[in-house]
Formats: structure tokens, sequence, C-alpha cells
């Protein structure tokens, strides 16, 4: 009896220890997060105002502001969406209504983990190969955002199709008993239920090709251009690229430095926003198509 | 009527949908042509830069020398022609740069006329001579032997040491050091994340009541979403000079800082990946073990962990993966110096750092540029290595399952 009492106290102590090993490594990882947002913050939020987030950089990019960055992202995200979301959706959705579990499904779901798997610079070498060099379009909007559609094209891709997954079989097969045909089902019965997840993975493609720097250092991104774009076919300024450049390369990165955390700030604050959004959206859907 | 319509209507729509789908295929094919169509252009060229070439006196014996003889004689690492397995004669080092030292200017003339002619008359008088002239001066009448330099091989390429795309007269393309200096920055950053990523998903699978976890689950989306650049920001100016301070480093852009932010972005994916894994552990198998007596530590350790252990090594190649092919917080951290690590206190270099920095510089269809083409290449396959791996630890489990 004594013995086994040993025993059971050795095990509960070494469920202890090993637990709260556990508690202080997810601390850590938790910490860090919370660190690296907390400094960016804290240094950061100083430097933001209307005038900094709407004005053209100034005296060599230590002061102004960072609208041409601000603008160029946006017209990035933009055009890589016009590019992902359209293919991306009409892909999952072939993937997961059309195809039997067949060869091909597995092919190109091979293919797509593959593309997801490819780093951001090699979308960059690539971009800058096919779109800036053989097709001509010169470093411009359109070739960076092609380059980022393209990179994140598979995200769109797997949620659209999770988000299919997601809708039970017995939807489909109610509508498809009452006369309608496969195309009307989709449209009407599948696309609505899976709606709210496929926006939200779209949501969280925003956040990442807002935040790339790779794929554009050499198929858009300009250095310092202190104007607006007018056409596609355009240089702009891009936030992560001009945090890049402020905060290593500027003429005079001591002094620049405030720019720099404004900007990472701003690029934060935009990924917290796409994030926070998404959840939102997630638990408002989520509620909706339960009580229907 | 209208049925037929409808149904070529719905035809169309599906050949819409097909032509989507093959999109992702088509985008890595389109890779691997535009890739490979550059980088392949690295082995067809001389190291030495179109339009130069080197000459030496006719009798020398040396008909052709590499990439790394060249650089060492122009270093004067090399001063005797015996060395590179000629006569006993020094070398004497001659180039347009330093061509006062030989002839004055009147001798040169005015508009370099007689440029040509000096090079030639200097090459044929003194038998050690080498000289890294244009090919315009060694046209007509040159009394010199012209060397010939091997083509770059992708052997040379992948085990030379010494990466300097830019150096006269030959270009040295060794990208060994490059790919150890991946692969160190990447170990040192799995060695951080795995414990700590695999702690966390340990922790939040079945230590954690839902609510921490349901708190901790967008902690962890959003370390994920966070830039690339906003990681080489803070390392730069949090991680670099501290490390610096405390180990009293000249410089603080090392390999650790580079691993240390690799680390932290590593973390989100070993997280979800291995928590997917540890949550698919049937019920039936835990409370069995539960039922045995054992505790929730030793089912943890006992039962889930081996049953979710392909999960769990899927989660750690692909954050390797993540690290390997990681570019701005790298490039922005490290220190850049393309040497061979010998520790983590050093500056070192990776892949996907150096095409960043360099092919802003490298003028398009030059060696330089299809050379880090070559590295893209590299890069490409090494990546599509890890997730074939994967592919085939994650089927491997369904089979063992089953």
């Amino acid at each position: 009896m004594i013995i086994s009492k040993k025993v059971i106290r050795n095990k509960n102590l070494k469920e202890k220890i090993a637990f709260n090993i556990f508690r202080v490594f997810s601390a850590i990882v938790v910490l860090s997060l919370v660190a690296i947002l907390s400094f960016i913050i804290y240094n950061g939020i100083s430097v933001i105002n209307w005038t900094f987030l709407t004005a053209m950089p100034e005296d060599g990019m230590t002061k102004g502001g960072i609208f041409p960055a601000i603008v160029g992202t946006l017209c990035l995200v933009a055009g890589s969406m016009i590019f992902a979301i359209p293919i991306g959706v009409f892909s999952g959705i072939y993937i997961n209504e059309y195809t039997k579990d067949s060869f091909y499904k597995r092919f190109i779901k091979l293919m797509t983990n593959n593309l997801a798997g490819i780093p951001s610079i090699v979308f960059g070498l690539f971009g800058m190969s096919l779109f800036v060099n053989t097709l001509r379009f010169g470093d411009s909007i359109i070739a960076g955002s092609l380059t980022l559609g393209l990179m994140v094209l598979p995200v769109v891709i797997r949620t659209t199709e999770e988000a299919l997954k997601s809708v039970d079989n017995s939807f489909r097969h109610g509508s498809l008993a009452l006369g309608a045909t496969k195309l009307q089902t989709i449209r009407k019965v599948v696309l609505p239920m899976a709606f709210p997840n496929i926006i939200t993975g779209i949501i969280l493609s925003v956040g990442r090709v807002s935040g790339e720097t790779a794929p554009i250092l050499f198929t858009v991104a300009a250095y310092f251009l202190p104007k607006l774009p007018s056409s596609i076919f355009d240089q702009v300024m891009a936030l992560p690229y001009h945090l890049y450049v402020i905060s290593t390369s500027g003429t005079n990165i001591e002094e620049s430095r405030p720019i720099a955390y404004g900007t990472a700030l701003v690029l934060i604050g935009f990924v917290l926003i796409v994030n926070l959004a998404a959840n939102a959206l997630r638990k408002y859907f989520g509620k909706k198509v339960k009580m229907n | 009527m209208i049925k037929f319509f409808k149904s070529t209507f719905e035809k169309i729509i599906e050949g819409t949908l097909f032509l989507s789908s093959t999109i992702t295929t088509l985008a890595i094919v389109l890779i691997i042509v535009f890739l490979f169509r550059e980088g392949i252009g690295t082995f067809n060229q001389s190291p030495i830069e179109e339009g130069f070439s080197l000459v030496v006196n006719k009798n020398n014996p040396i008909n052709e020398l590499s990439a790394q003889q060249i650089k060492n004689i122009f270093d004067q690492n090399i001063t005797n022609w015996k060395t590179v397995g000629g006569n006993k004669d020094s070398i004497i080092l001659f180039n347009l740069d330093n061509i006062s030292n030989f002839y004055s200017d009147s001798a040169i003339g005015e508009n370099f006329e007689f440029l040509p002619q000096c090079i030639s008359d200097y090459t044929e008088k003194h038998s050690g001579v080498v000289a890294f002239v244009s090919t315009r001066y060694t046209g007509k009448g040159f009394t010199g032997k012209i060397l010939t330099t091997p083509k770059v091989t992708i052997t040379q390429f992948i085990s030379q040491k010494e990466w300097f795309p830019t150096a006269q007269p030959a270009a040295q393309l060794g990208v060994l050091a490059l790919i150890l200096g991946t692969l160190w920055v990447s170990f040192g950053a799995i060695v951080i994340a795995l414990p700590l990523g695999l702690a966390t998903s340990i922790y939040m699978a079945e230590v954690a009541n839902p609510k921490v976890r349901n708190f901790l689950k967008p902690l962890v989306e959003l370390l994920a979403g966070i830039p690339s650049v906003v990681y080489g920001f803070f390392g730069l100016v949090i991680i670099v000079p501290g490390i610096q301070k405390l180990f009293d480093l000249p410089v603080g852009e090392t390999a650790l800082a580079g691993s240390i932010v690799l680390g932290i972005m590593a973390l989100p994916t070993i997280i979800t990946i291995s928590e997917d894994a540890l949550r698919t552990t049937p019920k039936a198998m835990k409370e069995a073990s539960l039922a045995l007596g054992a505790n929730k530590w030793q089912t943890t350790a006992r039962v889930v962990i081996p049953y979710s252990s392909s999960g769990i090594t899927a989660a750690a190649i692909l954050g390797i993966g993540r690290a390997i092919g990681e570019t701005m917080a790298v490039l922005m951290v490290t220190g850049n110096a393309a040497v061979i690590p010998h520790s983590f206190l050093e500056p070192v270099r990776t892949i996907p750092a150096t095409i960043a920095a360099e092919l802003g510089e490298a003028p398009q269809g030059g060696l330089h540029y299809k050379a880090l083409f070559a590295l893209g290449c590299i890069l490409f396959i090494i990546t599509m290595a890890i997730n074939l791996i994967v592919g085939y630890v994650s089927s491997k489990k369904k089979y063992n399952t089953r």
C-alpha cells in the first residue's frame, strides 16, 4: 500500500511538473506576441496623427507622412484580390462540388499545397521574370498585383473548399430533389451557406497580401515616389517595403526611426483590424446561420 | 429550347470553373519554366565578364585558369606561376587601373590609341605578366595568348564556398556558404520554436480549459498575421542590440538573432498543425488510458503524442520550411556575410536574403542575375522536397490507423 501511494504521488508530481512546463512555455509564446505588439504600439502611437497618414514623405523620408505607401498598399490589395477572389473561389467550387474523389482532385490539391509552400521570394523572382520582363509590364501595380494574387491563391482556394465542405450534404440533396439543377443548387443553396466562411478566408488573405514584401521588391515597389499612381502601369510605394527601406537603408536611419515606428504601427493596425473583422464576421454569421 | 440554353449555360459555367481549377498547376509549371530557364543560363557562361579577357605571354604554358585561381592571382595570394602549374616565374599583374605604373600618358596616347600596342608589347616583353583587358584591345596584331576560363558548372556552383558575384576579373559563384547559412539559421529557429510550439499546442489541446484555449487561438492566428518586415524591424531594434550587449560582440547582427526571429515566426505554423494533429486522437483511446488508472500526463505522453506523432512531424517540417523560405526578417537581422558559419554568434547570409539584397543591383540577363535565379531554383527544390516529405508523412499516418 505504501509503495503504491508513493507511485501515485510520483506520477502526480510528474504531471504537475510537465503541465507547468507547458504553461510556462505557452506563456512565453503569448508574452513574445505581447512584447512585439506593445513595443510597436508604445513607440508608434505618438507618431500617428492625421498629417502622418495623409502627407507625402519629406526630407529624405525623415519627416512627413506615409500617404503614398498607404495608397500603394491599398492598390496592391485591390489588384491582387480582383485576380485571386474569382479564380480562387471558382477553383474551390470546382474542386469541392464537381470533382469526385478522383486522381484529378488529389492532383489539384497537391498542386495547391505545393504552391502554398513556395517561398515568397521565389514568387518575386517569378513575377519579375514573367510579368516585368517577359510581358513587359515593367515595375507596375499590375505586375505586383498578379504576383501577390498568385501567392494568396492557395489560401483563397483552401478556405473556399473548407467552407463548402462544411455545408451539409442534405441541403444539396434537398435542393436537387426539388428539381433544381446542380448550378442552381450551388448558387442558391450552397454558396449562401458557405459565404461567411469564404469571406473570412478572403479577409485573412487581404491581411497576408498587405504585409508581404519579398514578392513586390522587384515587381512594383518604389524606394521613394512622392506622388500617387495614375494608372495600373505605374510604380507605387508600399507600406511593408517602406518600413524595410527606412529601417535599414534610408538616408538617415536614426532620424527616420519615428517614421519607421509609425509605419510598423499602421501595418500592424491593419492586420489587427483585418483579424478582428474576420473573427467578428465568423461569429455574426455563425449565429445567423444557426438561427435559420 | 429554354432547357437547351440552360444546359449549355451550365456547361459553360462548369468549363469556367474547371479552367480556374487548373490555374495552380499552370502557375507551378510557369514558375518552374521561368525560374529554371533563367537559372540554367548560369551554367553556360564564363565567369569572366563579357567583353573582357585574360591574356598572358605567348610562351606561358598555362592555357586555362579557373575562376578561383584567377581570384587568388589578382588578390595576390598566388604570386608564382608554379602554384597553378606553370613555369617558375613570378606573376606580374597588369590591368588598366594600374597602367600608369607601366606606361606614361603620352605613350598610351591621348585617346588611348596606342593602348593595344602597349599591352601587346608589355605581354611580349615580360614572361610572367597576366593582363585583364577589354577584348577590344586584343584583336588584330596582338601577340600574347588569350586564356580560356572553364564555364561555371553545377558541381562548382554547389560545392564552392566563395560568393562574390561581382568580383573582377572573375565572378566567384559558390553557394555552399549560402546553403549552409540558410540551414544553420533554420536549424537554430527550429531548436527554439519546436519545444515552445509543441508545449503550447499540447497545452491548448490537452491541458487548458476551453476558455483559455479560445483566448490563445486568436492570439496564435495574430502571431501568424504579423508581417515579416515587422518581425524584422522588431529584431533589428530589440533583439540585435540585445545580443550585442549580452555577448559583448562587435555587431549584433548574427545567426542567433535570425534564429530567434525565425523561431517566433515559425511558432504559429507548428502550433496550429500539431494542435490539429493532437485533437484527432480518438476520445475512446484517451478514455481507455484514463480508465486504466493513468493520469492526464501519462495519457498525453503515452497515448496522445504517439498517436499524433506523424502530424507533429509534419508540423516540425513545415516549420523548417517556413524558416528556410523567409526573406525579409532574415535579411534585416543576420548581417548578411557570405561565410560558412561556425557559431551562432557570427553573421551569416541565407539564400532568400541574398536574392532580395542583390537582385535589384544585378543587370538583367547578366551572369549575376542568372546566378540569383539559380539560387531561386535551389530554394524551390528544397521547399518542394519539404512539401513532398510532409505529404508522405501525413499519408503514412492514414495507412497506420486504418
